[in-house]
């Protein structure tokens, strides 16, 4: 019953997304405010109505409806009831009502949170996400129903990849999900302003807390994949370059340069037509993300089950929706009027070639993940394009970006001072020379990309410093008019300054990555490996059972210099629903480098092939990613951004270059 | 001029999808061999339970097919069937190389199942097979009568896959 | 429908379809136990030649498995071809000569950085030049525009009269 109740559910709320697509814009063109308003409560029905699908489906899985395939196929009543929520989302038809739930999710706090927007541009915006929101329900609906009966209903489900079964990934979809569908405001918010031919600063100002809640959201979804990657899949690195992780990077990629230019259009009205262009490319590569993962057009390790039908419904809906706003775009975007003018040396300047390097990273990546698809169809060669061709290509490209990255701030709009900019950045180059030498001297050698990377995240974090201290005038004027200062800092430029320190924490973590130490041995109880100056002694592995799986759980004590650091637990777990072993990581970290431990092979009397590694820094990765959401988080507190920010007159008059058209 | 610049992403994404259109047809799973029309790579393998092995020679002088197989291998069984009527047809010259398999496994398929080749090759490392760039069973190559590989099919041989690529192919190079 | 010696060891939550090979993947897993990458067994004694065969494996894909280097892989022909690597190297081949070695048998697919030819052209140059057209691009439509905006022709002589005129009016 409660699954039927879903199953309708669904079908009304693609009724009101097509409600919600159409008579807001007609009433946004006529002029008709009744019109309009049904905007708002069609996306707040249509957010209930999905609410309730999920719900249901979440209903379904904690209950363990066996009657239904999809509960069927992803869930088993042993399964702990964590990962009977989430199994919701490990699956593809569960995913996609997720995904759908996210968007309407967004859809509902335009409609309660946006009063501030006029409402021709609301209802736009608002139609413009029925839209989307209509193709995916009807995608759901004609090929990946989640709430399909089975006659007669197994005794059991077959359960749950254990792989997924993990708190890690339990989480990882919900903020991957929040990102992409984030991204879906900022195109509704492009393509309103094509319809209406106008694109001014209180726009840049309306699209910013969306984009920046989306990219938040990205960041940690993305960080939360890798994290899951490095201590779920037992391999050391966290990072593979696959398909579906450069899906997920490319529009954090696009996301990332959208953060920025919109800067430039609402404080100089500038950049207009290519911010509008990446608000429409951020979502587009989110949908193509979408499109690579589910469609098997590509190969990947992790991707979802490969169904033709859905991949030529999905490329449809891609079709729809990115054809038509580029196309829209070709038509209205030549009119938009163009900003304020700027020197090539000024903030601006600085802010249009970090959006020409991060574009084309995005396009290495896109061209990387997909050459081999292109390829094989113009000439029928097969090549593979895999972490090689990206460290050789991408990381390169990143390395300019993020020397240039510290001028930007200390550089004037419209003409900056370069030498003076260079002048002040002498401690930031006095310290990260410093720390390329101490990387240098401490490592005994290593990877001189490595030790150049140090010197990179050095310079990033005392150049960022060096901005903030500089707005807060610190040791220049007396203590008390920095107090002042501090306080009186927008938050949007303690979040830009907070951000960017944790780029350079997260480069510290990706270029220490390299020092990495691995031992790989065959191990018997009371066997020491030396890894990097600790010992790792095997005492050996005992039987654990739990909730689904039994597991063979090692003992490691580890000691350096004789003082016991830790005793690690790393298993091998034995999924007897899927007849699937899987490793369990054993990971101990001091904030500063992990060791980590993986036992895979059992060999004669107790033997085991242990994987054992010391991995500097490797922790900052994820620490300079929640840093870099912080950073965004606090900048999404600005005043300037809350709700009831300044309407649109108001803005247009403070913001100079601002061209209302 | 600069109305042309605002097509561009239009236009690049209209090329973009007709490759994913393009993409959605076909298995990306599928691999062009790096051998079609090289000679057959050299090898001398010991045969199963005593019996004459499988080399390169053996293929001489006319058209064969070079069939991986192993005991493990359940799509194997399901080509299994066809190589067997191949056999009683004879018309094809049918090898067998088993891959990776415990000697005496491949004997009790064979006894079970019916044993459709002429010689088998017993390739305990993998290296034959290595050498032929095969890299999962069962893989099917066409070698022609100057010992060149012209075909590769991967996976099992469908009963389509037989009348539509392999039968023509044969019959092109004069085997039947 | 086609069985790898092993499966890989990342999810593929299955259905349909997909469920049919998961499930092969899974009998055939029965069979041994997956081993996890580089085995202790397969090491040469030689530290510089191991780094070197360890660098090369990071370079050679892992056919049956799709997305790994043969030096992430479980997979049984991963295996397979890590110890052949390991042999090429101890018979003094250089690095170029094995990766040769697998691609006359591969196919360059079994590279995972695709080799510098005219059919990789643009995946190796199109960024580089995507780049440098977007920054001289940048240049030219920052100075033509500067060039448009110049200052402003200064005010004619009948001009100044006028405003002074207006800004006499203004203040009376």
């Amino acid at each position: 019953m409660i699954v039927e109740l879903g199953h309708y559910a669904l079908v009304l709320a693609l009724f009101m997304a097509l409600l919600q697509a159409s008579l807001p814009l007609v009433g946004a063109a006529r002029g008709h405010p009744a019109w309009m308003a049904l905007a708002d409560s069609t996306a707040l029905v249509q957010f209930g109505l999905v609410a309730l699908a999920f719900a249901a489906l979440i209903h379904a899985y904690v209950t363990s409806d066996f009657s239904v395939l999809n509960v069927v196929q992803n869930s088993h009543s042993t399964k702990p009831l964590l990962y009977k929520v989430t199994g919701v989302w490990g699956n593809h038809e569960g995913s996609m009502v997720l995904w759908v739930f996210i968007l309407t999710l967004y859809g509902a706090a335009v409609a309660l949170f946006g009063g501030a927007l006029p409402p021709p541009l609301r209802a736009r915006v608002l139609a413009v996400q029925g839209m989307i929101g209509a193709g995916f329900l009807l995608f759901i609906l004609a090929t990946s129903n989640p709430f399909i009966r089975v006659v007669p209903p197994p005794p059991d489900g077959d359960g749950l990849n254990p792989l997924l079964q993990d708190p890690g990934l339990a989480f990882h979809p919900p903020f991957l999900y929040l990102g992409y569908v984030g991204f879906s405001m900022a195109f509704s918010f492009a393509v309103a302003a094509l319809i209406e031919g106008r694109v001014d600063a209180a726009w840049a100002r309306w699209v910013r807390p969306w984009t920046l809640a989306a990219w938040c959201a990205l960041t940690i979804g993305i960080a939360m994949g890798s994290w899951w990657s490095y201590y779920v899949l037992g391999w050391g690195g966290w990072w593979a370059w696959d398909p579906v992780e450069n899906a997920s990077f490319m529009p954090w990629l696009a996301g990332t340069a959208l953060l920025h230019s919109a800067i430039v259009v609402e404080k100089r009205g500038a950049l207009k037509s290519w911010t509008i262009l990446l608000a429409i490319l951020a979502f587009s590569l989110s949908l193509i993300g979408t499109f690579l993962v589910r469609s098997g057009v590509l190969t990947s390790v992790h991707a979802f089950a490969v169904d033709p039908a859905r991949g030529a419904f999905i490329l449809l809906l891609l079709a729809v929706a990115i054809g038509g706003s580029l196309t829209l775009y070709a038509i209205r975007a030549p009119a938009l009027k163009l900003g304020g003018l700027f020197a090539p040396i000024s903030r601006e300047g600085a802010l249009v070639l970090n959006n020409l390097i991060l574009a084309t990273g995005a396009a290495t990546v896109f061209l990387g993940t997909l050459y081999p698809l292109f390829l094989e169809k113009m000439t029928g060669a097969a090549v593979s394009v895999g972490p090689p061709f990206f460290k050789a290509t991408f990381v390169p490209l990143m390395v300019p970006m993020l020397v240039l990255l510290v001028f930007g701030p200390l550089l004037a709009w419209k003409r900056g001072d370069l030498l003076g900019a260079l002048g002040r950045l002498k401690l930031a180059f006095a310290v990260s020379a410093a720390a390329a030498l101490a990387a240098w001297h401490f490592t005994t050698g290593g990877p001189i990309g490595a030790v150049l990377g140090i010197a990179l995240a050095a310079w990033l974090a005392v150049g960022t410093a060096v901005e903030w201290a500089e707005r807060v005038k610190l040791f220049r004027a007396p203590l008390g008019e920095s107090w002042r200062r501090l306080r009186h800092l927008p938050r949007a430029a303690w979040g830009m300054s907070i951000a960017h320190f944790g780029l350079a924490v997260l480069v510290a973590g990706i270029a220490a990555s390299a020092w990495q130490t691995e031992r790989i041995e065959t191990v018997r109880p009371g066997d020491t490996v030396d890894v990097a100056g600790y010992a790792f002694r095997f005492e050996g592995t005992e039987p654990v059972q739990g909730p689904n799986y039994s597991a063979q759980r090692a003992t490691f004590t580890v000691t350096r210099e004789g003082r016991t650091v830790a005793v690690m637990h790393p298993s091998r777990r034995f999924y007897p629903v899927q007849r699937m072993p899987i490793t369990d990581a054993a990971i101990r970290t001091n904030g500063f480098a992990d060791l980590y431990a993986v036992i895979t092979d059992p060999g004669e009397g107790g033997a085991w092939v242990a994987r054992l590694y010391y991995n500097p820094l490797v922790p900052w990765i994820w620490f300079g990613a929640v840093i870099m959401a912080a950073g965004g988080l606090v900048s999404l507190s600005d005043r300037r951004l809350r709700v009831g920010a300044p309407a649109r007159r108001g803005a247009a008059v403070k913001a100079p270059g601002a061209a209302p058209a | 001029m600069r109305r042309l610049l605002f097509l561009l992403p239009v236009a690049l994404f209209a090329v973009i999808a007709g490759y994913f259109t393009l993409g959605l047809r076909g298995d990306p799973s599928l691999l062009p061999s790096a051998l079609i029309d090289k000679p057959a790579p050299d090898f001398a393998l010991p045969g199963l339970g005593g019996k004459p092995g499988l080399a390169r020679a053996d293929l001489a002088g006319r058209v064969a097919l070079v069939n991986f197989f192993a005991s493990w291998c359940a799509p194997c069984r399901t080509e299994h069937p066809l190589l067997m009527r191949l056999a009683e047809e004879g018309k094809v010259a049918l090898y067998g190389i088993d891959y990776k398999d415990k000697p005496e496994d491949a004997a009790r398929l064979l006894a079970q199942l019916g044993d459709p080749y002429r010689r088998i090759g017993v390739d305990r490392e993998g290296r034959t097979a290595i050498d032929f760039g095969v890299y999962g069973v069962p893989e099917t190559y066409v070698v022609d009568a100057a010992g060149r590989i012209r075909y590769r099919q991967v996976g099992p041989i469908s009963a389509a896959d037989w009348e539509r690529k392999l039968l023509p192919l044969l019959q092109k190079l004069g085997a039947s | 429908m086609r069985a790898a010696p092993f499966p890989s060891p990342r999810p593929s939550p299955a259905s349909g379809r997909g469920r049919i090979l998961a499930l092969l993947c899974l009998i055939l897993a029965l069979l041994p136990l997956p081993a996890l990458a580089v085995l202790p067994s397969e090491r040469l004694a030689d530290p510089a030649l191991e780094a070197r065969a360890r660098a090369l494996s990071r370079e050679l894909r892992c056919l049956v498995c799709r997305n790994e280097s043969i030096d992430d892989s479980s997979a049984d022909l991963a295996h397979d071809l890590r110890v052949l690597v390991r042999e090429r190297l101890k018979a003094g081949d250089s690095d170029a000569q094995v990766l040769a070695y697998l691609t006359s048998r591969y196919g360059d697919f079994v590279l995972l950085r695709p080799p510098v030819q005219p059919d990789t052209w643009l995946l190796w140059f199109g960024p580089p030049a995507l780049l440098c057209l977007g920054g001289v691009g940048l240049a030219f439509a920052l100075r033509r525009r500067r060039g448009a905006a110049a200052e402003p022709a200064p005010l004619s002589a009948e001009e100044r009269q006028r405003l002074e005129r207006l800004m006499r009016e203004e203040e009376a």
